[in-house]
């Protein structure tokens, strides 16, 4: 406990548990949609695609990295999440096929324009975000928090919509509603907060933010309303516990909140389990 | 003028044609059936009827003051739904998100427009209930109450009974031609001859011969004779 006290003395350690706590609620509130999508795998599609655009981003030496980042990864997310029946590669093959291609594009980049000595650092960390989270900086804060509540508003505002578009998109197609629309949207706030988690737990572990909580959630609750609301508290209680148990005892940070997650999962299926009984 | 109407059509997909020279209208307070073996095209027929493709030739005329998403649908389970986490209130209600205004929340009206069309199809006990914890007959009024939320004009049902126990096939059918006495047109898509004829007031068969009429019409047709007969047989065999 003293040790946790004296830890917080440190801005960079209040930035991290702020902007952490931030990317799990938004993480968490767009996974119970992607997950009933059968998106589950776009988290990981996206960040690698992010990785690539970064690598992109720092060989020509960009300052602010998230002006790349951010349109290209919006661009990704809106060709994955069209979901047109006429595309000629289907959905799971197209997002590991731009996903590992983009995986390998940045890792190339990077490689041949090498702008560090410590290339596999470099890569090591933006995979698995093992520092980043640590060294934020003001700005990313500021930026984490405007994006969130971004993600958040809009979120409130289209929550039926989203409900009904997830639930049975030819249905509200035939009544007159702009699928499109939100399909769109959907794509672009799921851009938002990859690009956002990407800071918190690196490319590789994404998909573990987007879909832990809400898959959690599900073991458990039987409306789409409580699973929303118990998948953003239970992923920022996970994130908050990841966090200060890596602090305090030195251990990846994004691999910690991941394992917290994990935890939780498999707690909520045994709920469910003596619950249900299935 | 009738509610829907249409004249030498063609359906498909990517210029392909599923099915053509499809000739048909619908009138108020019709129940009329589409019959056709798999792959005759009928869903095809089904989502340009929606509006979700267009026709690949002739057009399809609405009239009698029916607007585009007016034709509420029951359409067939999908993968995504058979565990979705969504109770019967929260889907009912989403019924009405094709043509209210946007606002982010719903008005009492709409609310209890939902409490309504649960009470019709009986389900109002169930609201509470997770949708994926029903059995397939109180799935499938769950759907008709949603649909009924999105209008009160045209229902259009893709296969209501598949799937489903004899008893439970035809306590729905009873629901469907309740609606239908009420004044809702009934549009319903099917493979089972056998209940068009004893329900629908007119078929539209489609495949190599296509075929529209009154279900008199069509019972003394040679093409509705023929299927008839099939039907026989394929029961005497079981």
């Amino acid at each position: 406990m003293q040790t946790l006290i004296e830890y917080l003395q440190y801005p960079f350690v209040r930035y991290a548990i702020i902007v952490g706590i931030l990317i799990a609620l938004c993480s968490a509130l767009l996974g119970v949609t992607l997950v009933l999508k059968r998106f589950s795998y776009i988290g990981d599609g996206l960040s690698h695609v992010a990785f690539g655009a970064i690598a992109i981003a720092s060989v020509l030496k960009l300052t602010n990295q998230t002006v790349l980042v951010l349109p290209i990864t919006i661009l990704s997310a809106i060709l994955l999440l069209r979901t047109g029946q006429n595309t000629k590669i289907k959905g799971d093959a197209a997002i590991a096929m731009i996903s590992v291609g983009a995986l390998a594009f940045g890792y190339l980049i990077m490689n041949i324009f090498a702008a560090s000595s410590n290339l596999s650092g470099d890569v090591c960390s933006t995979l698995f975000g093992s520092m980043s989270i640590l060294t934020l900086k003001r700005t990313d804060v500021w930026l984490t928090v405007v994006l969130a509540i971004v993600v958040f508003v809009m979120f409130f505002l289209f929550y039926h919509h989203i409900f009904a578009v997830t639930f049975d998109e030819t249905f509200s197609k035939a009544v007159g509603m702009k699928t499109e629309v939100y399909n769109l949207l959907i794509a672009v706030i799921t851009a938002l907060v990859i690009v956002l988690a990407m800071n918190l737990v690196g490319s590789l572990l994404v998909s573990a933010l987007v879909i832990f909580p809400a898959l959690s959630a599900m073991r458990i609750f039987r409306s789409f309303k409580q699973v929303t609301i118990f998948s953003v508290v239970l992923s920022g209680i996970c994130t908050m516990m990841g966090l200060l148990i890596s602090i305090l005892s030195d251990t990846p940070t994004g691999a910690t909140i991941v394992a917290a997650d994990v935890v939780a999962f498999l707690i909520c299926a045994l709920i469910g389990k003596i619950r249900y009984g299935n | 003028m009738s509610y829907i109407s249409c004249e030498n059509l063609a359906v498909g997909y990517e210029g392909q044609a599923v099915a053509s020279g499809i000739s048909f209208s619908v009138e108020k307070g019709d129940y009329l059936c589409i019959l056709g073996e798999n792959g005759s095209g009928k869903s095809t027929l089904m989502k340009t009827i929606l509006g979700l493709q267009e026709p690949l030739s002739g057009e399809i005329k609405r009239g009698d003051g029916l607007q585009k998403g007016e034709i509420g649908y029951l359409p067939q389970q999908t993968v995504v739904q058979k565990d979705f986490p969504a109770s019967v209130q929260e889907i009912v209600r989403s019924g009405v998100l094709g043509r209210s205004k946007f606002r982010p929340f719903y008005t009492k009206e709409e609310k209890q427009l939902a409490k309504e069309n649960m009470e019709r199809m009986d389900i109002l006990d169930l609201a509470g209930k997770c949708y994926r914890d029903l059995s397939g007959g109180q799935q499938q009024r769950v759907l008709l109450a949603r649909a009924m939320c999105a209008t009160r004009k045209v229902l259009l049902l893709d296969e209501p009974v598949t799937g489903l126990d004899p008893h439970v096939t035809a306590e729905l059918y009873q629901v469907i031609e309740k609606l239908n006495k009420e004044g809702v047109t009934i549009i319903m898509i099917s493979h089972d001859i056998e209940s068009a004829i004893t329900y629908g007031s007119k078929i539209l068969h489609i495949g190599r011969k296509n075929f529209f009429g009154t279900t008199e019409e069509y019972k003394n047709s040679k093409i509705g004779k023929y299927y008839l007969e099939q039907e026989e047989k394929e029961v005497c065999k079981h």
